[in-house]
């Protein structure tokens, strides 16, 4: 048995004087006040005790008990009770005494606080006519409270006034020498002031006890509530808000292309990464950048900033040539073919792109070939020689991933030249052994070849000021911020730009004809380009830092590239170019549990979707669901089944069709008359709160966080209709009727406020609830102006529309049948660059 | 609230004459006039002494190392559940998950008066916990589930829905 004590510890003087009285033999030992020693608690909790089955008591009394069973003692009811008074009555009185004379030195307050359970002690004993509190003897509960009030009742100084019971039973037990000898060991003789450090690390006790015996008129029920308290303040401001009414004057929310900054708006240029085109994107492409971006697009329009949300499919490189190969199609075909594909995915998806564009474009190499010569121009380009496989057959040199052989470091017997599928390391294509090439399977001889390299090293000091400002005042999430931190710790080096490939964006320079830029300084500058394909006037989005705040969406496999290495090249350039504001990454989506897998060529889904029957909204709120936000998240038919039928069909859906069905049941379809009593109020102060949440959390991309606020509302919606139950009190007298209509007409506007705080997330969904509602649309552009306006905007008299379920439930077979289609061992990449 | 706690105890216990409480004090701590000596004061001393009285004395423990850790939780229930703050409850359900994840009951393998007063303790906060707080919770909420399924344990609180197969993955979260 093992008790652990620490010193200044009122309550390890109990347990210790228990020890001395028993005679129970324990190991005892001191240790740190904030040494968590019972493994089951969050908060360090002295004394404790290790019994022999090693299960831990963290009561003081308890171990008391405990220590005297074990001697021999069996506490008496009696005994029961003066210990349930020390722990309910003494102990919160005793802790604010000895905070105000330990911690706030006003032991003078300290007499007014013991009072109460000092007299009712005093009385006890006088009344009781014995020694001790339970009779002749001493027993647990003498020692118990001996050595609870030895410190204050030792402290001449407070000044507790003279309760004679008190003093006779005090010095009786004093004269025990096991507790003298106890508060010696705890207190080191240095009475209140022994306790000084434990006290100050003790939360504050609230200042006026609830337990003390000063009246209070604290309603019972008030004391019992549990939720997250709702002030008065927050229920008349709710109130307020609510009868506002809706934006007289509607913000244009039509867009009128081509969207352009505008002066005194907030401009806003969105890029999700650029999905490369040689295969049907899957749900971690789709969810890692394009979806994210959708639904942080659609939020911006709604809080009124004005934004350009422009994306492409990435169409060179050795890729897109091998895949040419396979499919035995020119790279313009395989390109023109996928970026189709990749068009009506997304559009299934109602990816809301203003321009969704291609890097294989004359605007691309324009503005690639008008960098790189700014680049050139300004020194930041060096020459080197780079030893390169050639396979003569072919008459080509074999970049990465025309190349295989065994990998150097694991042997592997199907590495690519860039890269070992198995142990991950990059390799040097040369490295690899026994080379094939991918084409003809000749061995492939060394040659060399000049290249040119972007000079990192002669940017980093550039790219570390503005890096710098750019994290630390704009919104970059905590993997990007990480990622890119490490990359800058190991130091840069120069970077080669050029390929001898023929897919690619020409280098104009005449000493490196033949080549093509590398795809990682090419396909960043698709977003130039594609903009470009939109308007003329690209250059007001993208060389005017200035006015435009420019986030980038993408899976963390793609940081370096937007924080460290497309940034150079701009920097390089000295064209005032829009550097990156805010970047957001997410992490992986895996599939079923299956690890993430790079590259493995499977993983392709996006097209099937729509196969599935189910909704496109439904896939858009699971993978939102699970964004893989702050960390790795799985995609499960099963999962996806169940969020379904619990949050959109049970929760959501049910709350929304319910408030409509009352409206048309009840009140023939118009919205009933509406007077507002307090627990309507305290309602809309708590949905108020959540829609707060929510704006709080998008304002700042935390797209999967800020979609469980939208939940909590339903939750609370369908709470107050089960509380108030209007189906019954429609039928009862005029009160209770008008109880239904205010019930009924809250909960439908509440259902009004879902629909506008669910567009980004599930945008026909959206509209379908406003359509069924006759909702004004003006309700879209009023609902989250500043920290979110809850107003009433479906009012009394209105009309609403016919409402149907939103929702259908996902049957187990169903799902049980999909998750055999497609397989469980399926893996998306996120990103397949 | 803590009277009918003892009366819901003494239907459990099956005692055939229910006793007549008062309170005292502004928290109407329950007091039980004794016909063979002083009233006797307090929701866990009351309950134990109905317990002996019921000669059920196993439910407070059948060996010295159980008794203790019953009396612990019936203090735990009455200082740190009763009157705790949202902000107590998380780390009161986080702890109480941790302690739960290897016992049945909350002295181990019997079921004893701590899982009584600790489930009509518990039963406020549990009451308000979403469907996802449950699963975060979960060998609490498997713990509650199991107690108040005990015949006879429930009385006067109405029973709360606790779903038995998880629909939030604890990786997402």
């Amino acid at each position: 048995m093992k008790l652990f004590v620490s010193e200044g510890n009122p309550h390890c003087l109990k347990v210790l004087a228990a020890v001395e009285v028993s005679g129970v033999q324990c190991d005892v030992q001191y240790v740190n006040h904030e040494e968590r020693v019972v493994p089951f608690l969050s908060r360090p909790a002295l004394p404790a005790l290790l019994l022999p089955s090693g299960l831990h008591l963290f009561s003081s009394n308890a171990i008391c008990r405990y220590l005297f069973e074990v001697s021999g003692k069996d506490s008496s009811e009696l005994c029961n009770q003066w210990l349930e008074w020390e722990a309910t009555d003494l102990q919160p009185a005793l802790l604010q005494a000895l905070h105000l004379a330990v911690v706030q030195g006003k032991g003078s307050e300290v007499s007014k606080v013991l009072q109460g359970p000092l007299n009712y002690l005093e009385q006890s004993l006088s009344k009781g006519n014995t020694p001790y509190l339970t009779g002749e003897a001493v027993s647990v509960a003498d020692v118990v409270l001996w050595a609870a009030l030895h410190p204050v009742l030792s402290d001449a100084s407070l000044a507790l006034g003279e309760r004679a019971s008190i003093k006779a039973w005090f010095d009786r037990g004093a004269v025990m020498h096991s507790c003298q000898s106890a508060a010696q060991k705890v207190l080191q003789g240095n009475g209140l002031q022994g306790m000084k450090s434990y006290m100050q690390r003790q939360p504050a006790p609230p200042s006026s006890q609830r337990r003390d015996s000063q009246p209070c008129n604290s309603n019972p029920a008030e004391s019992e509530e549990s939720e997250r308290a709702v002030s008065a303040e927050e229920m008349e401001t709710a109130a307020l808000t609510w009868s506002k009414g809706l934006n007289t004057c509607p913000m244009a929310t039509s867009r009128q292309h081509p969207i352009l900054p505008q002066e005194g708006k907030r401009n806003i240029l969105l890029t999700s990464a650029l999905p490369y085109v040689n295969n049907v994107p899957h749900l971690g492409n789709i969810i890692g950048c394009v979806l994210s971006t959708d639904v942080f697009s659609r939020y911006g329009r709604m809080r009124g900033w004005n934004m350009l949300f422009i994306s492409g499919t990435d169409e060179y490189g050795t890729a897109t040539e091998n895949k040419a190969r396979e499919e035995g199609l020119t790279p313009q075909q395989i390109c023109d073919k996928y970026h189709v594909i990749h068009s009506n995915i997304y559009k299934w998806f109602q990816i809301d792109f203003d321009f969704f564009g291609r890097t294989t474009t004359e605007k691309q190499t324009e503005i690639a070939q008008n960098i790189f010569w700014r680049i050139h121009k300004h020194g930041f380009l060096v020459e080197d020689t780079v030893e390169q496989l050639r396979c003569e057959k072919c008459q080509r040199f074999l970049a990465d991933r025309f190349v295989e052989g065994i990998c150097p470091h694991c042997s592997y017997p199907e590495a690519r030249g860039d890269q070992c599928d198995k142990c991950g390391k990059l390799i040097n294509a040369v490295e690899l052994r026994e080379p094939q090439c991918k084409v003809c399977k000749e061995t492939p001889s060394i040659r060399s070849s000049k290249h040119l390299f972007l000079d990192l090293p002669k940017l980093e000091g550039q790219l570390e000021q503005w890096l710098d400002k750019s994290t630390s005042t704009g919104d970059w999430t905590a993997n990007a911020k990480q990622i890119t931190r490490s990359w800058l710790r190991d130091g840069l080096k120069p970077r080669c730009i050029t390929r001898d490939l023929r897919w690619g964006t020409p280098v104009p320079h005449p000493d490196f004809k033949e080549k093509v830029f590398y795809v990682w300084f090419d396909a960043p500058i698709g977003y130039l380009s594609i903009t470009a394909n939109y308007t003329d006037q690209w250059e007001k989005w993208w060389k005017n830092p200035h006015q435009v705040e420019l986030y980038n969406f993408m899976a963390k496999d793609n940081v370096p590239f937007h924080s460290v290495v497309f940034p150079c090249s701009l920097l390089g350039a000295q064209d005032n170019y829009t550097l990156v504001n805010h970047l957001i990454a997410t992490e992986y989506l895996n599939y079923e549990d299956t690890k993430f897998s790079k590259s493995r060529g499977v993983g392709v889904f996006g097209d099937m979707a729509k196969d599935t029957g189910i909704p496109s909204d439904v896939w858009r709120f699971y993978l939102l669901y699970v964004r893989p936000e702050g960390q790795d998240s799985a995609f499960s038919w099963a999962d996806m089944a169940l969020k379904n039928n619990s949050e959109l069909l049970n929760n959501l859906g049910n709350f929304i069709n319910r408030a409509g069905m009352f409206v048309t049941k009840f009140f023939e379809g118009c919205v009933p008359a509406m007077e507002l009593q307090q627990e309507d109020k305290r309602l809309l102060a708590l949905v108020g709160w959540e829609l707060q949440q929510y704006i709080q959390l998008l304002d700042k991309v935390k797209i999967r966080d800020s979609l469980r606020h939208i939940l909590n509302i339903s939750r609370h919606g369908n709470q107050y209709i089960q509380l108030n139950e209007p189906w019954k009190k429609i039928k009862g007298g005029d009160a209770e009727r008008q109880r239904a209509g205010t019930v009924t007409g809250v909960s439908v506007n509440i259902a009004c406020l879902l629909s506008v705080m669910l567009l980004p997330y599930m945008p026909t969904v959206s509209q379908t609830i406003r359509d069924q509602f006759n909702a004004p649309q003006s309700c879209v552009d009023t609902m989250l102006q500043g920290t979110g306006t809850f107003v009433c905007c479906l009012s009394a008299g209105h009309r609403i529309g016919t409402v149907s379920p939103l929702f259908q439930k996902l049957e187990v077979d169903q799902i049980e049948a999909l998750k055999k289609e497609f397989g469980g061992q399926q893996v998306f990449d996120v990103y397949d660059a | 609230m803590a009277l009918r706690e003892l009366s819901s105890l003494e239907k459990y216990l099956g005692l055939k004459k229910p006793n007549k409480y008062s309170t005292q004090g502004d928290k109407k701590v329950p007091v039980l006039q004794n016909n063979n000596g002083p009233p006797l004061v307090g929701l866990g001393t009351i309950a134990s002494h109905l317990v002996k009285e019921a000669k059920r004395p196993n439910l407070l423990g059948d060996s010295a190392e159980s008794r203790a850790v019953v009396q612990q939780w019936l203090e735990y229930r009455l200082t740190k559940l009763d009157g705790c703050t949202k902000e107590d409850t998380k780390a009161i359900l986080k702890d109480l998950n941790l302690y739960l994840q290897d016992k049945v009951y909350m002295a181990g393998n019997q079921f004893t008066l701590a899982d009584t007063f600790m489930y009509f303790g518990i039963h406020p906060i549990i009451v308000d916990l979403s469907v996802q707080e449950k699963e975060q919770y979960v060998n609490v909420a498997r713990w509650f589930d199991h107690i108040q399924r005990c015949p006879g344990v429930r009385h006067h609180l109405p029973p709360l829905v606790v779903l038995r197969n998880r629909i939030y993955t604890s990786k997402h979260h």
